[in-house]
C-alpha cells in the first residue's frame, strides 16, 4: 500500500510539475515540432537505404532490399575515394586553418597602431560575409581560363593554364579559398581569448627579461590550449562532413575535377538528383552519418578519458 | 635614470622589432589579398566584353576598354532582378524574426534553474547535432509529405532553429540573474511577461548578434532554392546568381527578354555585373555591422 501510495504522488507531483510548467512547456512548442519534424522524423527514413525506392510507391510502400544498396555503393568502388576526400580534405582544412587562425590572432594582438588593425580586422573579415556562390565567380574571375592569373602569365610570356581540367592541381585552389574566407574571421575567437589573458602574466615575464617568442611560447599558447583543444575537438568529430556550399559552388559537375574533390555530401546530391538511384544515396547518407556517429563519439570518449575536462558532452 | 630606463627599452625591443616587422607585413599582405577579389570582380563587371575574351580579366581598367554592357543586359528585364530581391529581402526579415523568437524562447526555458526537464530537453536538441538521417529522408521529407516545391516557406522553415544558437542563447540567459525572474514573478508577472519584458530587454546584445547571424545566413542561402524553387519568379538572389554562372539555360532566357543572340551577349562581364549586383548590398552594409559580429563571435565563444 505504501508503495502504491509512493506511485500515487509521483503520478500526482508530475502533472503538477506541468501544470505549473505549462507556459514554458508552450514555449518549447515551436522548436520541438522543428527539431522533431526536420531531424528525428527524417532519422526514420533512413530505412530507404535498404529499400529499392520508387516514387509512386513511396518510402514504406518500396520493396525491401536489404544490403544491395551498399553492396552496389561498395562494388562501384566510389566509397573508398569519397570516405579519403572528405577525410583528407577535411585534415588539411583543419591544421592549415589553426595555424593561420592562431598565427594571425597572436599577431593582430601586438599590434599596436588602431587605425592599422581596425582596418586589417575589417578587410581580413569581409571573406566571411559571401556565399559560396559569389566564391565561385571569384575564382572564375582569378583562375577561370579568362581569368587574371592568365592574364598575368600571359602579359609575361607564360603560357595560360586551365586549371579546372587540373585535378591534381585543384585541390590547391580549395585550400586557397578555404583559408581565405575563414582565416579572418576564425582568427577572432583565439583573439578575444588572448586579450582575456592576464596582462600581468606577460608584465612579470618582460621584467624577468623573456622575450617575445618566449612569451608567446610560454603564455599565450599555453592559455589558449583549451580554446584550440575545444575547437580543434569538434573539427576533428565533424571531420566526415565536408562542406558541401563550398565543394558544390567551385567544383560542380566538372567530371575531370570530380576525381580529386568529390566528396561524400556532394557524391549523396548528386546521386539523389540526377541517377535518381534515392536507395543509393540514402545509403551513402547514412553510411556519412554513421561515420560522423562513430567519430564525435569516439573523440568525446577519448578525451574524457585524457582530461575530462574538455569533454564536449 | 631616464637615459638607463630607455636603454633597457631598446635592448628589450629588438626582438619585438623583428615580430612587428613580420606581423605588419603579413597583416597587410592579407588584408590586401582578402579584399582584392572584391576589387577585381567589380573592375571586371565594366570591362568590355571583346578586352575579356581576347585578353582575359585584369587588374586595372583603361578607359577604351570602359563598358557598361554586362549591366546593360541585366537590367534591360530588370523584373527578374527586383523580384530576386524581393525575395531575398522578404525572406530575411521574416525569416530573422521568426527564427529569433523560437532560439531564444527556446534558450530561455533551457537556462530555467527551476525548469525541472532542462537536461532531458537539452540532450534532444542536441542530439541532433550528432546524428542525422542524411539528406535524403530530409529532401523527401520536404517535398512529397511538407510540398515544399515552390513555395516561399521552404526558404524560411528550414533555417528557423539552429541548435548551435539555441545553446548560445541559453549560456548567455543562464549569465542574467535569477533573482530578477523570480522577484518579477512574484510581483504577479506572468512566464511570457517575464520572457518579454524581463529577458529579451537583458539579452538585447545576444539578439542583435543572433539577427546578424541568421539574417546573414538567409541573405546567403541558395541550397534549399536550389532544391525546392524550381519557379524563377520565385529565385533568391543567389540562387539566380549561381544560375547565370553556370547554366546556359538563363543565359538563352536573358537572351529572349532582351532580344539578343545568345552568341553575342557578354557572358563574362554579365557574371561579374551580376555578382556585383547581388553582393553590393552587403558589402555597402558590411562596415557599419562589422563590430557587432566580432562582438557577436566571442558572445558564441562561451562555452556552453
Amino acid at each position: 500500500m505504501g508503495k502504491n501510495k509512493g506511485l500515487y504522488q509521483e503520478k500526482v507531483s508530475f502533472f503538477k510539475k506541468v501544470k505549473k510548467n505549462i507556459p514554458l512547456l508552450v514555449m518549447l512548442i515551436p522548436s520541438l515540432v522543428l527539431i522533431i519534424t526536420f531531424s528525428y522524423i527524417p532519422m526514420a527514413g533512413i530505412v530507404i537505404a535498404f529499400k529499392k525506392y520508387n516514387y509512386q510507391a513511396g518510402i514504406f510502400g518500396s520493396p525491401w532490399n536489404g544490403f544491395s544498396n551498399f553492396r552496389y555503393m561498395i562494388l562501384s568502388n566510389k566509397l573508398w575515394p569519397l570516405t579519403r576526400n572528405t577525410l583528407l580534405y577535411n585534415a588539411v582544412f583543419i591544421v592549415m586553418g589553426l595555424v593561420c587562425e592562431v598565427g594571425f590572432a597572436i599577431i593582430l594582438n601586438e599590434i599596436t597602431h588602431k587605425a592599422f588593425k581596425k582596418t586589417a580586422q575589417t578587410m581580413m573579415f569581409l571573406p566571411h560575409f559571401i556565399s559560396w556562390v559569389v566564391v565561385a565567380t571569384i575564382v572564375l574571375n582569378i583562375f577561370g581560363d579568362h581569368g587574371v592569373l592568365n592574364n598575368l602569365l600571359n602579359s609575361m610570356g607564360l603560357e595560360s593554364v586551365n586549371i579546372y581540367s587540373k585535378a591534381k592541381e585543384w585541390p590547391i585552389v580549395m585550400v586557397l579559398m578555404k583559408l581565405w574566407k575563414s582565416t579572418g574571421y576564425g582568427s577572432v575567437v583565439y583573439l578575444a581569448a588572448i586579450v582575456g589573458i592576464s596582462p600581468e602574466i606577460y608584465e612579470a615575464a618582460k621584467i624577468d627579461g623573456a622575450n617575445i617568442w618566449q612569451r608567446i611560447h610560454n603564455i599565450t599558447l599555453p592559455c589558449l590550449k583549451p580554446n584550440i583543444v575545444t575547437m580543434l575537438l569538434l573539427a576533428v568529430g565533424g571531420i566526415f562532413r565536408g562542406d558541401f556550399g563550398m565543394f558544390y559552388q567551385l567544383v560542380g559537375n566538372n567530371q575531370i575535377l570530380l576525381q580529386t574533390s568529390d566528396i561524400l555530401d556532394t557524391f549523396v546530391y548528386r546521386s539523389m538528383m540526377s541517377t535518381s538511384n534515392m536507395g543509393m544515396a540514402a545509403a551513402a547518407g547514412l553510411y556519412q552519418s554513421v561515420l560522423c556517429f562513430i567519430t564525435i563519439n569516439l573523440v568525446n570518449y577519448i578525451i574524457k578519458k585524457v582530461d575530462p575536462d574538455y569533454a564536449l558532452y | 635614470m631616464k637615459v638607463k630606463h630607455s636603454g633597457h627599452k631598446i635592448k628589450t625591443s629588438m626582438d619585438i622589432k623583428v615580430f612587428n616587422f613580420i606581423g605588419y607585413l603579413l597583416t597587410a599582405v592579407f588584408a590586401i589579398v582578402c579584399v582584392i577579389p572584391f576589387y577585381l570582380v567589380l573592375i571586371g563587371s565594366f570591362t568590355k566584353e571583346k578586352q575579356i575574351l581576347t585578353k582575359g580579366f585584369s587588374f586595372f581598367l583603361s578607359i577604351k576598354d570602359f563598358a557598361l554592357d554586362g549591366y546593360r543586359c541585366i537590367l534591360k528585364s530588370p523584373q527578374s532582378i527586383f523580384s530576386a530581391y524581393g525575395v531575398t529581402i522578404y525572406v530575411t526579415l521574416l525569416g530573422t524574426v521568426l527564427a529569433i523568437l523560437i532560439v531564444t524562447m527556446t534558450g530561455y526555458v533551457l537556462s530555467r534553474p527551476d525548469f525541472p526537464w532542462r537536461n532531458k530537453f537539452s540532450f534532444f536538441y542536441f542530439f541532433t547535432t550528432l546524428f542525422s538521417g542524411g539528406l535524403v529522408p530530409w529532401y523527401l521529407l520536404c517535398t512529397k509529405f511538407l510540398h515544399f516545391n515552390n513555395h516561399l516557406y521552404a526558404l524560411i522553415i528550414p533555417g528557423l532553429f539552429s541548435v548551435w544558437n539555441m545553446i548560445i542563447s541559453k549560456s548567455f540567459m543562464k549569465g542574467i540573474p535569477y533573482e530578477l525572474v523570480e522577484s518579477a514573478k512574484m510581483d504577479g508577472a506572468s512566464e511570457w511577461t517575464v520572457y518579454a519584458k524581463i529577458m529579451m530587454p537583458l539579452s538585447k546584445p545576444l539578439v542583435a548578434t543572433l539577427a546578424l547571424f541568421t539574417a546573414l545566413g538567409y541573405w546567403n542561402d541558395w541550397y534549399n532554392c536550389m532544391l525546392y524553387i524550381n519557379d524563377n519568379t520565385k529565385w533568391n538572389l543567389q540562387y539566380m546568381l549561381q544560375n547565370i554562372l553556370n547554366s546556359a539555360e538563363s543565359m538563352t532566357r536573358i537572351a529572349n527578354q532582351t532580344g539578343v543572340v545568345v552568341a553575342t551577349l557578354p557572358t563574362e562581364s554579365m557574371k561579374m555585373a551580376m555578382t556585383v549586383i547581388a553582393t553590393g548590398p552587403i558589402i555597402l552594409l558590411y562596415p557599419f555591422l562589422q563590430k557587432y559580429f566580432v562582438k557577436g563571435m566571442t558572445i558564441g565563444s562561451v562555452k556552453g
